[in-house]
């Protein structure tokens, strides 16, 4: 080891290449983690628009734009786009820039997979979104691709599948390599358990990845060959079976949906200490508690089918170990407000979003506890009831978190401090229009309007014009988010190392902007 | 009366006005409904209560230990008992919720000693009700008029429906009140869910499946649900009307509907049989079959084919210059009779009859610039089956 690092010693102040073979070619982490937030933030606005497109059809009864089976391919679409194209490369993207940086490692343990991980990733969108464009349409059966609705759909549907198993590849190349980083790249002595929580949380993230990607997978595969070369795994005419789809598919998708909050988690751990003074409140309880969700989220898949005639002692176990979820997660919530509590708190603008997380969150997840009561459930499935409570985990969930951490990281990445007056009209103008988006969808879920309809009985037009304002409302407040991150990058006051007052952590020791290449030393605190 | 008795009075209040307002679940005209009712108010208050004492908690640290208020960092982080306790009090919860929802889980899965039994099957895009005991079925689809009316930019104004805007049939299923009454759901194409909020009944009908949920209705009236799992374009359209009558006026109904009525009316088209019909003998004019093809036409196949035949490129086929629908009479009668497998092409020798095929293959021949010129009989239809 020692001798491969004196052979490489006289590349160690070479900076970035000039011009744009620098983004093509880079190995290193925070180039790739820059690359993997910027297509994030591109693919935020795409995902968005289509929001809108489906926001404007359901402004008023009737339909007054779009054809009913193009507002199908615009919600099947958005959910792609903002699950696959946003969350999570938005994590891999701060993955990549901080893990090395919080363990003192050099860079990621696999520089050149690195490279390719991300570079898959405009191509399998380009494929995606370029179905919009082609004769039939984008995918219309929604984003959980259900047999046999979606194999009606035209030959786009194979670049569909492509686009999948090219994300799919992209996932876990991303996450084989979390994984060598972590267990390999760590600062001499230190332990698993001294590691911060967000290195935890995707440590355990990237397992469920490497674990469940591969399902979905076989899932897809199947469907194009149902859809192409005439198996039936999933046609029931052909000996086939529907349901089976459903399970495997939420095999996948239910863990997927803690991939998509784990590393949440994990950055609000970061934050709420830092702007708290005070260490997070139980560090081992969090940890156990993150692998118990990971453990969980492998046997509560079918909670998504409660209505598709399982046997009763199915749907009784699914419901009580549905229900178990809120222990674990009810334990983070605590040790949240614990670690805020009597601590000297200030509300600067990752503050603010790192307790709108914390409160939205909580509504989600308590809007998911009635959830889990299955005949209740089954009142509440496939109405707008659900499309509020994921998107109240989503949006005020993973999303705000991803800002949070934004705002938290914008000065070490850019060396400049962003402007905070802005930042905090960036959130307040967003959570105002959040909720005046997301909750009217409780109470036209309850009522009785389904999910994935372009038009609807007039009892709900007025809670429905009010989402939609709402939805412009808070994407077009997003163009600050924007403006604050452009204006940071460019220019403003000089930010020091440690950039906040109670911050902790090794990313704190090295100088703002963090240099290219930083603790090419370990650091020596942990041996 | 005490203060804690004045707040949940308040609070009920409140719930049946957010109720009355149509912002909260319909208790519902079955037992099981009005259960199920239950369980979702007593796990919203529980959430409401840990929601309060959650956000209680956080808020009071928010203002009072702040840094501009000179709050001063305490050191602790950690503290065995109280993670016990925190981890221990939302289980006891659980364990309280979980006993009543497992109660009414078990009384909704028991189908047995149903006094009626109806085969709901999901159709793109509509739904057939076969009664099993009487013989009777037939289709539901969405009502005209609101077909019309949801078109896009029809420019209808919607609100001499109210309410019930997309939410009315041409036939409604009629059922007895005070009978346990046993749905079977299947599904001849893609998945779909039945559902009826006042029943608490909802029920994905899968093709190759037979799936079986109960209501028992104790109030006369009508009650309207939709489709609730994604099933295709006009998944948003397929309403279901549900009427429930007293035993007596439910049997005057059956007396009147049973396969024998219907034929003695020689209108089969409204309940969709399939039944044979004198009309099936005789030689059709082309403009007779134009006509009723036409409105076949315009039930049965623009939802995918479009008005003017046109279809939607890559998604559904033209009609207008179609290979089959100028090419050989045989090849087309199939593909109408038959379905494609694989595809959205359903096979409608079920869902029509010999007149109505018929009609609207030839309509299809001569319609929208096609100019084939034969006529197709209903003889020829009924040779088929």
């Amino acid at each position: 080891m020692s001798t491969a690092a004196a052979g490489h010693h006289d590349h160690d102040d070479h900076g970035p290449a000039k011009g744009w073979t620098r983004w093509l070619y880079t190995t290193n982490h925070k180039d790739i983690g820059t690359l993997y937030l910027l297509f994030s933030l591109v693919m935020f606005f795409i995902g968005g628009g289509m929001a809108l497109i489906i926001r404007a059809e359901l402004f008023q009864p009737g339909l007054q734009l779009v054809d009913p089976l193009f507002f199908n391919s615009m919600t099947t679409m958005h959910a792609l786009v903002m699950i696959f194209g946003v969350v999570m490369p938005a994590f891999v993207g701060l993955a990549n820039w901080m893990i090395p940086m919080m363990i003192g490692g050099p860079d990621m343990a696999l520089p050149r997979l690195n490279n390719w991980s991300f570079w898959i990733m405009p191509f399998a969108f380009l494929l995606l979104l370029s179905t919009l464009f082609m004769e039939g349409g984008g995918p219309a059966g929604g984003w959980t691709l259900y047999a046999p609705l979606s194999l009606q759909g035209g030959d786009s549907f194979a670049f569909v599948i492509f686009s999948i198993h090219f994300m799919g590849i992209s996932s876990v190349m991303g996450s084989i390599n979390i994984v060598a980083t972590i267990f390999n790249m760590r600062a001499p002595g230190m332990t698993l358990m001294q590691m911060p929580l967000f290195v935890w949380t995707w440590l355990i993230t990237a397992y469920l990845l490497i674990a469940v990607i591969p399902v979905l997978a076989g899932a897809v595969t199947m469907l194009l060959t149902d859809r192409f070369f005439g198996t039936s795994f999933f046609n029931a005419a052909g000996g086939g079976d529907p349901v089976m789809y459903q399970h495997i598919f939420w095999f996948f998708g239910h863990p997927e949906v803690y991939i998509l909050i784990l590393p949440a988690f994990g950055i609000i751990s970061s934050i709420i200490p830092t702007f708290a003074r005070k260490p997070l409140f139980g560090y081992a309880s969090m940890v156990y508690a993150t692998g118990s969700i990971a453990f969980l989220s492998f046997i509560v898949w079918a909670h998504h089918m409660f209505t598709v005639g399982m046997p009763l002692a199915g749907e009784m176990f699914f419901m009580f170990a549905t229900m178990m979820i809120s222990v674990p997660t009810g334990v983070k919530v605590f040790n949240w407000i614990a670690t805020m509590w009597r601590g000297s708190m200030t509300f600067e603008t990752p503050m603010l979003f790192a307790i709108g997380f914390l409160v939205m969150f909580t509504i989600g997840g308590l809007s998911g506890l009635m959830l889990a009561i299955t005949p209740a459930d089954i009142q509440y499935h496939d109405t707008y009831f659900v499309v509020a409570h994921f998107h109240y985990v989503l949006v005020p969930g993973a999303i705000y978190s991803i800002m949070a951490a934004t705002y938290y990281w914008l000065p070490k990445w850019t060396g400049n401090m962003y402007d905070e007056k802005w930042g905090k009209i960036h959130f307040w103008v967003s959570t105002v229009f959040l909720n005046v988006l997301f909750f009217p969808m409780h109470f036209v879920g309850l009522a009785g309007m389904p999910r994935r309809i372009p038009d609807y009985s007039l009892q709900f037009a007025d809670w429905n014009a009010v989402a939609s304002i709402g939805a412009f409302g808070f994407g077009f407040s997003q163009l600050i988010f924007v403006y604050v991150i452009f204006k940071c990058i460019k220019g403003g006051e000089k930010a020091t190392s440690e950039v906040w007052e109670g911050a902790d952590g090794l990313e704190w020791t090295v100088p703002s902007p963090a240099p290219y290449h930083t603790f090419e030393k370990p650091p020596a605190q942990f041996s | 009366m005490s203060l804690i008795s004045r707040v949940s009075v308040a609070a009920m209040l409140l719930v049946s006005m957010a109720a009355c307002t149509g912002n909260n679940m319909p208790v519902g005209v079955t037992p099981i409904s009005k259960e199920v009712y239950g369980l979702h108010m007593m796990i919203f208050w529980i959430c409401c209560v840990i929601g309060a004492a959650v956000f209680a908690v956080m808020f009071y640290s928010m203002f009072k230990h702040r840094k501009s208020k000179g709050a001063v960092a305490a050191d602790f982080h950690e503290s065995t008992l109280v993670e016990i306790i925190w981890t221990a009090a939302p289980l006891v919860i659980l364990v309280a919720m979980a006993i009543p929802a497992a109660k009414t889980l078990i009384a909704m899965e028991d189908t047995s000693d149903a006094d009626v039994t109806i085969k709901v099957t999901g159709y793109q895009w509509k739904w057939q009700y076969e009664y099993l005991d009487s013989g009777i079925s037939f289709f539901s689809t969405l009502d005209a008029e609101h077909n019309a009316a949801r078109q896009v930019g029809a420019g209808i104004d919607l609100t001499k429906f109210g309410d019930n805007y997309l939410k009315e049939v041409d036939n409604p299923l009629v059922v007895p009140i005070g009978k346990k009454i046993r749905f079977l759901h299947t599904s001849a194409d893609v998945i779909h869910s039945w559902w009826v909020p006042d029943l608490a009944v909802k029920k994905d009908a899968i093709p190759g499946f037979i799936n079986e949920n109960w209501a028992f209705i104790e109030t006369e009236g009508t009650y309207r649900g939709k489709c609730t799992e994604l099933c295709g374009r006009d998944h948003g359209f397929m309403p279901v009307v549900v009427e429930a009558v007293s035993e007596e006026k439910y049997n005057e109904w059956v007396a009147e509907n049973t396969p024998a009525a219907i034929v003695a009316e020689s209108d089969a088209a409204t309940a969709g049989t399939v039944e044979a019909s004198a009309d099936d003998d005789r030689e059709w004019s082309m403009d007779e079959l134009m006509a009723k093809g036409e409105t076949v036409y315009n039930q049965a196949c623009a939802a995918c084919h479009q008005a003017n035949g046109q279809g939607l490129p890559g998604a559904f086929p033209a009609i207008a210059g179609s290979a089959i629908a100028t090419g050989d009479v045989d090849a087309h009668i199939n593909i109408v009779y038959a379905g494609k497998p694989g595809s959205a092409m359903a096979a409608f020798a079920g869902q029509l009859d010999n007149a109505e095929m018929a009609s609207v293959l030839t309509y299809q021949r001569n319609a929208f610039g096609n100019t084939v010129g034969d006529t197709i009989q209903p003889s020829a239809i009924k040779a088929l089956r």
